[in-house]
């Protein structure tokens, strides 16, 4: 009797005090059936880092409002790669500049969420990942 | 190399896959567990209970913090509620464990009930195996917050911590059973909060109207049961039973963790002198063999009962033609995996 619960990790890295957004994540993907591990404000790379690999989890969110994204998604990606973590899915949500996207995917991000965007929309995009994964 | 020898190798990430496995019951889990097991047995299982809001991540975050300071290292397994509805979860012990990061001598685990309701989870007694083989010295169990009757963390734990926070309750809530009942080590947390003595009060109260001596239960075939205290058996006597100490922290200056820490190591100390621990763990392995035959006949049944034929049974039930109790003499007369 096999039960298979996607985990997600919910982080906010950086210094900004914004996680209005990242409740509202992690509420979402708690009504999508998946276990969410809600780690708090003001994370370091290395915190989120070994609180993904402790809990074995599938997907890391990040959440950044403080125009950092550039100096932490990277960092972080690295960090990801360095701990054998590349399974991991990573999305990013917050206020990302359209022209920042492509960098941050092309550091390894696979999906970057901006304002307004969709609750089921999010939930679609781990799920559908997952699913392929498997 | 398998998972498990990675496990006991030290690999971190060996043992996260590995608690995973076990949580899912995944095809692999039984041959890890089977690999595992013979290296269990060397950790000290500290169970943390309450209620809600009490304090429990903030005084695990500490307990651990100080066993470090004594050179311990520290598992925290940290179960939070699944909804019943989605069967989703939000696990967020490890916002009050922030101070433990970057430690490599801890690992927390977050992990949700997933419909278990006595505070735990199913595959609680599992994950800890697994983590009792990597060879952590202290596995501190959180539990849900805890009303009055969630007390499976005493089936699982050697010693229970059951933490109160001041003005929650008159003194007969005190007196009420369930939680308080297993209770090793009675902390108020919350110390600097004025109503704080009278809590204490209530609770040396509460402790003082109870017969004298081992207020621990053991579970004997999913009953919590008392130990007797008559001296027969090896059962420990009055005279050497332990006493429930109750004891103020706040968990979040530290005051008062280093001795409820000394009170652990004592409880410890005392269960071994005592050979309780001895008893409690074959009642623990009592329980657990208990428990897993009826899982494994359940699911043995379930599968030989086909959908229709329970379809039918929940229909004929629904008419009120048949009583639950004669659906279920029929469908194991037919199918029962016993014959």
């Amino acid at each position: 009797m096999s039960e298979r619960k996607i985990r997600v990790l919910v982080a906010k890295p950086g210094l900004d005090g914004h996680d209005r957004g990242a409740k509202v994540i992690a509420r979402a993907l708690r009504d999508a059936g998946m276990e969410v591990i809600y780690t708090g404000l003001r994370q370091t790379p290395d915190m989120i880092i070994e609180a993904a690999l402790q809990e074995d989890v599938d997907v890391i969110g990040l959440s950044i409002l403080s125009g950092a994204h550039m100096a932490l998604a990277p960092v972080i990606m690295e960090k990801v790669h360095a701990a054998g973590l590349d399974d991991v899915m990573v999305i990013l949500g917050g206020i990302i500049p359209d022209e920042d996207i492509p960098i941050l995917k092309e550091a390894g991000v696979s999906e970057v969420f901006g304002p307004g965007s969709n609750t089921n929309h999010i939930v679609k995009v781990i799920q559908d990942s997952i699913r392929a994964r498997e | 190399m398998t998972l498990a020898e990675e496990v006991l190798g030290g690999s971190r990430r060996a043992l996260a896959r590995a608690i995973t496995a076990v949580e899912n019951q995944a095809a692999s889990a039984p041959e890890v567990l089977a690999a595992l097991f013979s290296h269990t047995g060397h950790a000290h299982l500290l169970g943390v209970t309450g209620a809600p809001g009490t304090g429990k991540s903030s005084l695990v975050n500490q307990l651990a913090l100080d066993a470090r300071k004594a050179g311990k290292t520290v598992a925290v397994l940290a179960v939070d509620p699944t909804s019943p509805f989605t069967g989703g979860a939000i696990l967020g012990d490890r916002i009050r464990m922030r101070e433990l990061a970057g430690d490599s001598g801890v690992f927390i685990r977050s992990m949700a009930t997933r419909g278990s309701l006595g505070g735990l989870a199913r595959a609680t007694a599992d994950v800890v195996k697994v983590l009792d083989a990597a060879g952590f010295d202290y596995i501190m169990i959180e539990t849900v917050g805890a009303g009055q009757s969630e007390v499976d963390i005493a089936r699982h734990a050697q010693t229970t911590i059951v933490v109160e926070a001041p003005g929650m309750g008159d003194d007969v809530q005190a007196i009420k059973a369930g939680i308080l009942e297993i209770a090793d080590i009675l902390v108020v947390n919350k110390a600097d909060d004025p109503r704080a003595e009278t809590t204490v009060r209530a609770l040396r109260a509460m402790l003082d109207l109870a017969h004298p001596g081992d207020a621990h239960a053991v579970s004997h075939h999913g009953m919590l049961m008392r130990v007797v205290l008559n001296g027969q058996d090896g059962a420990p006597t009055e005279a050497n039973a332990w006493r429930v100490p109750v004891m103020t922290t706040n968990a979040l200056s530290g005051e008062g963790v280093p001795e409820v820490l000394t009170q652990v190591v004592n409880h410890r100390q005392h269960l071994r002198d005592t050979g309780e621990m001895a008893r409690r763990e074959m009642a623990r392995i009592i329980n657990e063999v208990d428990a897993a035959l009826r899982d494994r006949l359940m699911a043995d049944l379930l599968d030989r009962i086909p959908n229709s034929e329970l379809e039918t049974m929940v229909a004929r039930i629904a008419r009120r033609e048949l009583a639950p109790q004669q659906a279920v003499s029929v469908l194991v007369a037919a199918y029962s995996p016993i014959t």
